[in-house]
């Protein structure tokens, strides 16, 4: 693979995005890991562009950055005081935890190394259709109308169920 | 770039989601390793439906089967919905126990 202007912005990609990745998980500020989360996703929001997932790329942005990410800075706001808001770790754990993704990582690594149908599948540098008109067909009218309904029902579904949990409890 | 690029990519995040989820003692530290898990996982999605289905050529057209891409959009809403209800059952803890730490909410503990 020669090495063109568009891999080196793939590989800077791939490494913001572990990078920020491995911030999140390290960091003892639980404010600096929601920010490096933010990168997270941005990074692989990147990656779906670079496998021409336009409507993907566009809906991760808006939903988990403009979405989740605020909801969770929220989360940070209203449960941890002035000392919840440094991360505490027990040594102990992070060994075992270390090692235990550690090992798990050189399994996936081995298993992604050696399967024979997922070798030597590279980007050809085709230029593809945008998705957004397949996508809105598939949900809409074709195969995915279905799950498309339940995942309504069920937003809806978390949507009062959350509502409900969260409310202060009225005694009457 | 090849899908293996991409596997590796997403390993390692998955990975990076485990090791929160095993070592953070706050609760919404474990929601962000959840997910950085579940990103991991629509990015999987959307590289096996670029790289593993072949693209078909019809009146001069490629068309891209674009399956994965869909079940990774359902993917995102359902991290949407993990969230709201996450947060909340994390605001209704923080009330009744005055602490997200996870290893502190155990009055069912025998």
């Amino acid at each position: 693979m020669e090495f063109t202007l568009k891999t080196f912005i793939f590989y800077g990609f791939a490494l913001i995005t572990i990078a920020s990745a491995f911030a999140v998980v390290t960091v003892r500020n639980i404010v600096h890991a929601a920010f490096a989360l933010m990168v997270t996703l941005f990074g692989v929001a990147g990656l779906y562009v670079f496998l021409q997932a336009d409507f993907l790329a566009a809906t991760q942005v808006i939903v988990y950055v403009g979405g989740i990410l605020v909801l969770i800075l929220f989360g940070v706001m209203m449960t941890s005081g002035r000392l919840e808001m440094r991360i505490h770790i027990e040594r102990g754990q992070l060994l075992l935890g270390g090692g235990i993704s550690l090992a798990l990582l050189m399994l996936l690594i081995t298993v992604i190394a050696n399967t024979p149908g997922w070798k030597n599948r590279t980007d050809d540098g085709t230029l593809l259709p945008p998705t957004t008109e397949r996508i809105g067909e598939l949900i809409l009218k074709e195969k995915f109308l279905l799950p498309f309904e339940v995942v309504s029902v069920l937003l809806l579904v978390a949507l009062i169920g959350a509502a409900l949990i969260s409310r202060k409890e009225v005694r009457d | 770039m090849s899908l293996q690029h991409y596997l590796v990519i997403s390993s390692i995040l998955f990975t990076l989601g485990i090791f929160a989820v095993l070592t953070r003692r706050n609760a919404i530290s474990i929601l962000m390793g959840i997910e950085l898990i579940l990103n991991s996982c629509n990015l999987n999605f959307a590289a096996f439906s670029r790289f593993v289905i072949p693209l078909e050529e019809v009146e001069g057209k490629i068309i891209q089967n674009i399956d994965g891409q869909i079940i990774a959009i359902f993917g995102i809403v359902l991290a949407a919905a993990e969230a709201a209800v996450f947060l909340a059952i994390i605001l209704a803890i923080y009330r009744e126990f005055g602490s997200i730490r996870p290893d502190e909410v155990d009055t069912l503990k025998g």
